[in-house]
């Protein structure tokens, strides 16, 4: 067989190309013994973009292993676009999270808006319509110069995307940490419903079936765009606008609509969406998947712009575009519900038995400006394997981070005023409302948000699941956490505590969790001390979701997060879902009524301040000792938790996290304005303050009516789970004996403000 | 009582006004999807929210020319009731069935938050009775109301402005964020000369049943069944 050819004014391809692409020394040798031949340049983009870290999973695919990925409630598990838990009657809940990082920097609006849409494509591509969004963000210090241009543009980007899309984006979670000042993370989280007989999956399956392609017209942005999300930035960064998509979400309300639409009609065998690399990795995944080959007709694809190359098409990543299998003589069904919609569709390309990823295209021919007639030539001829399973796995070399020379292990001084202490981190912007950003996102939209951002732990939505046999309501809670101070201090602990709060925030909603997705942010994986942490989170969250019943289902990594060495805190961001039996279980995290008791769930914090917002605050670094998690006491908590719930014995349930006791007890007087007067939970004799900002995890806050305080007290010692009365809803103020007295009012203010001097800069937007 | 609900590319509160008119208020409800040149044999018609055509020209603009504008226009002069919800509202004044226009927010951000609002003037949706302060939902980036001044003296000679937005206790904002997007004189909706088409910015779909924590929106559907005669 003859080798591919060059395109007109394509180099031939070489080892300085391939080090431009983002393959090493190895990896180019590597190519070129597997071949016994030179790749074409369109071959090389191939092969670079689909064994890039952020295609390939490369140094990170070793780890992911060891995840916990079964239970009976898990219809699809990783691998695919989406994860799948059952929600009953036939129906599943589709979610996933994933990264759009490095775009973000570079492009806040388009960066954050394509990362939204990007999300929700991987869940209707499972056929399962989009009910709710989150997103997790993380950006530099407060008072760095680009913080507000940074959070004002992805804020923006996602509400520009999601709001007219029509998804609600019902909660999620923004941390500020100097770690983040060269690089934001931007992580967003779609979960949508399907019935599970009528899930879609990516495969191309069907020698001979046509393959076609649906939406946007291909055009040169962000190629090679899945290659920069692998590299670390350095004093370039700037000049990499042009790999930055740029999103349609009307295209993309459209291609939801038409979709779904076309799934119902069953003349499909397989459908992909076109994400990081495009028509490339869509088609190759597709093949490998089904163990089958693909072949392209490169002249076919839908263009808006001239003289594009077979490089060039096959790397684009122009949004909202799909690939579909058509069941062979089903094509036009597709063709009539796309006109409908007003979308592109052509056939490009047959499902074929060859195991190899083959396209053509014709030299000199442009069908956008109709120069040339088309008489393709092969230009890509690829075993399919080469760019999938036998692409590179690394497990790189680890070291564990040297022990830290003196770990401060209790807070120094201690302030001497602990009321304006509380006030001053109530109004911190990595404690404070969220309001100015989640009052940017439509989070309404669709009738089902029950439980709204700021008001429970969760969010929590109701979904209708409509049959032949007509609709159930059905109910699901969602949150997403990640706390990468601990994670700094402790990786596999501070992982495992991530998954805690997440799981913690949901049965404090009232719901049972279900399952979770990831989004591993972290620095690069070369340097050992990074890889250690990587593989110490991975294992920490393996363990703690074994122990809290929530499965991966679904997930994504972010490697490279440096800029100029420098490399972000440790970041393995989790959401989880989670379904509630009965819609009357719910609860939200504020006082609801004068005179109810308020209790302490969970063991009773020992002054350790390692990690914590108040400590950060007080030394400008991330230190201490790590608090820890004991995963069985968790376990027992959350158990307790949710039969408390269900037997409807509380007003309000939020658990003890950012910030620690005393911010915990503020944000459940803010939300509806109600005093409290408490005791401080203590387990060791440890000063105030310490135990007031501790943020040690396996705590819950929670209020009742007095006459339920013996019922309550049983349920946690049928589970184990300490339980003390340690005051009652009452007044204008919060309380805390011997402590501090500071007015709701006051807080509530300072709560409100909180972003203010961040979004009252200019610039960005 | 018969709703069509107009769905046009890039409408997306489409589900929230049929569920609630179909499964809250019990009406036989069905999409009117765009392309078509009839509403089908409907009491009233609602169009809802969402970015018609993605409004990237100005909201509303595109939809104006859609082929089922003609039937909507029709249903209109036969005195047939129109609810226009946010988009549905900046599609009304494009089409030209509602005077005025809605601009880009005074503060320039999209807005979702509870605001209220007081009941200005009595019609087909709004038999509540001039005073009553509802609460509902707004959800929009385009919603600040625009007038001439002559414009506005007209409408309220002849008793077209239905909503203004108030304070919790009823009173007017005088400047404050009770108006969310600075509409002039505080206008949150407003009806035609006939008062049979009723447009407003915020959501009385996403504000109809307890289990979403307020049925204050309900009454606008209630006061359209009485209206129709039925019950």
């Amino acid at each position: 067989m003859s080798a591919p050819a060059n395109f007109p004014g394509e180099p031939e391809s070489s080892l300085e190309i391939a080090r431009e692409f983002g393959l090493s020394n190895d990896e180019w040798e590597r190519v070129l013994s597997t071949l016994s031949r030179k790749p074409s340049y369109a071959e090389l983009g191939v092969v670079s973009v689909m064994w890039s870290e952020h295609c390939s999973y490369k140094s990170s695919r070793v780890h992911l292993s060891r995840l916990p990925t079964t239970g009976p409630q898990v219809v699809q598990g990783p691998g695919e676009n989406a994860g799948a838990v059952d929600i009953g009657d036939g129906f599943c809940a589709v979610f996933k999270m994933e990264s759009h990082n490095h775009p973000s920097y570079i492009e806040p609006y388009q960066g954050a808006a394509t990362g939204v849409g990007g999300i929700l494509r991987d869940v209707f591509t499972m056929g399962a319509r989009p009910i709710a969004s989150l997103n997790s963000l993380r950006f530099g210090r407060p008072d760095h110069p680009k913080t507000p241009h940074l959070l004002k543009g992805v804020v923006a980007g996602i509400g520009g995307y999601g709001n007219c899309i029509g998804v609600p984006t019902v909660g999620g979670e923004v941390q500020f940490d100097s770690s983040y000042d060269g690089n934001i993370l931007v992580n967003a989280f779609t979960v949508g419903i399907a019935r599970t007989d009528d899930l879609f999956f990516g495969v191309a399956e069907g020698v001979g079936n046509p393959i076609l392609y649906v939406g946007s017209k291909t055009g040169r942005d962000g190629i090679h765009g899945a290659t920069m999300a692998s590299a670390e930035f350095g004093e370039e960064t700037d000049s990499k606008l042009p790999t930055v998509q740029v999103g349609d979400p009307f295209m993309e309300k459209l291609l939801l609509e038409a979709c779904l639409e076309i799934f119902a009609t069953d003349c499909l065998s397989g459908v992909q969406d076109m994400g990081a690399a495009g028509l490339t990795s869509s088609s190759v995944e597709m093949a490998d998947r089904a163990g089958n080959g693909i072949e392209l007709d490169l002249d076919a694809i839908p263009r808006r712009t001239k003289a594009l190359s077979p490089y060039e098409m096959l790397l684009s990543e122009s949004q909202e575009r799909m690939l579909m299998v058509a069941k062979e003589g089903r094509e036009q069904e597709v063709f009539d519900i796309c006109a409908k919609w007003d979308l592109d569709a052509s056939i490009v390309g047959r499902v074929t038995d060859t195991g190899r990823f083959v396209c053509k295209a014709t030299p000199g021919y442009d069908p956008f400006d109709g120069t040339g007639e088309p008489d393709p030539v092969v230009v890509v001829d690829l075993p399919v394997d080469l760019l999938t399973n036998a692409a590179p796995k690394y497990d790189r070399p680890q070291t564990s981070r040297a022990e830290q020379a003196s770990v401060v292990t209790m807070a120094g001084d201690a302030p001497d005023d602990l009321g304006a202490e509380l006030v001053r981190l109530v109004g911190s912007p990595n404690i404070g409302s969220r309001s100015w950003i989640w009052r940017q996102y439509d989070h309404i939209v669709r009738d089902g948000t029950v439980i709204r951002p700021g008001e429970g732990d969760a969010a929590v939505i109701r979904v209708f699941c409509e049959d032949e046999e007509g609709t159930r309501e059905k109910y699901l809670a969602v949150s997403s956490d990640c706390n990468a101070r601990h994670v700094e201090l402790d990786p596999f602990g501070g992982a495992a505590m991530a998954v805690a709060e997440c799981t913690r925030n949901i049965v404090c909603v009232g719901a049972k969790p279900l399952g979770l997705t990831d989004c591993l942010n972290f620095g690069n994986p070369e340097v050992p001390e990074q890889m250690w942490r990587f593989a110490q989170a991975v294992d920490g969250l393996g363990a703690a979701c074994s122990a809290l019943g929530a499965p991966v289902v679904s997930g994504n990594v972010s490697l490279y997060n440096e800029t100029d060495g420098n490399a972000i805190l440790p970041t393995p961001t989790v959401a989880v879902v989670g379904q509630l039996e009965d819609p009357e279980h719910r609860l939200g995290l504020g006082f609801v009524r004068e005179s109810d008791v308020i209790a302490h769930l969970g063991r009773a914090s020992r002054g350790v301040l390692g990690g914590s917002e108040w400590l950060v605050q007080r030394t400008r670094s991330v230190t201490g000792a790590p608090v820890g998690i004991d995963l069985e006491a968790e376990a027992a908590l959350q158990h307790a938790m949710l039969e408390l719930a269900r037997a409807k014995l509380l007003h309000s349930a939020h658990d003890i996290s950012d910030g620690g006791f005393a911010v915990c007890l503020a944000e459940a007087s803010i939300a509806h304005g109600y005093g409290a007067r408490v005791t401080l939970p203590a387990a060791e004799d440890a000063p105030a303050h310490a135990l007031m900002f501790s943020e040690e995890p396996s705590r819950i806050v929670v209020s009742m009516l007095p006459g339920n305080v013996g019922p309550v007290g049983e349920i946690c010692a049928r589970f184990g789970v300490p339980f003390e009365k340690i005051g009652s809803v009452t007044g204008e103020t919060l309380a805390i004996e011997g402590v501090c007295e500071v007015p709701v009012e006051e807080l509530a203010e300072r709560h409100a403000k909180a972003l203010d001097a961040i979004v009252s800069q200019p610039g960005g937007g | 009582m018969r709703v069509a609900v107009v769905q046009f590319p890039g409408s997306n509160a489409d589900w929230d006004a049929l569920h609630t008119v179909r499964d809250v208020v019990g009406a036989d409800a069905w999409y009117a999807f765009h392309k078509n040149t009839t509403l089908g044999d409907a009491d009233a018609v609602v169009i809802p929210g969402g970015f018609s055509y993605g409004d990237y020209l100005r909201a509303g603009a595109i939809a104006g020319f859609s082929p089922i504008v003609s039937s909507i226009r029709e249903f209109a002069e036969r005195g047939g009731p129109i609810l226009g919800i946010c988009n549905g509202f900046q599609i009304l004044t494009e089409m030209g069935l509602l005077p005025g226009a809605l601009t880009r927010n005074a503060h320039l951000r999209f807005e979702c938050r509870d605001i209220h609002l007081r009941v200005e003037s009595e019609g087909p949706f709004t038999d509540m009775g001039r005073g009553t302060v509802l609460r509902l939902p707004i959800a929009h980036a385009d919603g600040r109301y625009h007038i001439t001044e002559e414009g506005l003296a007209e409408l309220e000679r002849h008793g077209q402005v239905a909503f203004r937005y108030c304070t919790l206790k009823g009173r007017p904002p005088n400047g404050s964020d009770a108006n969310p997007n600075g509409s002039v004189s505080d206008i949150a909706g407003i009806y035609n000369r006939d008062k049979n088409v009723l447009g407003m910015m915020p959501h009385p779909e996403r504000a109809s049943e307890d289990i979403l924590g307020n049925d204050d929106g309900l009454t606008l559907f209630q006061s359209l069944r009485r209206h129709l005669g039925l019950q």
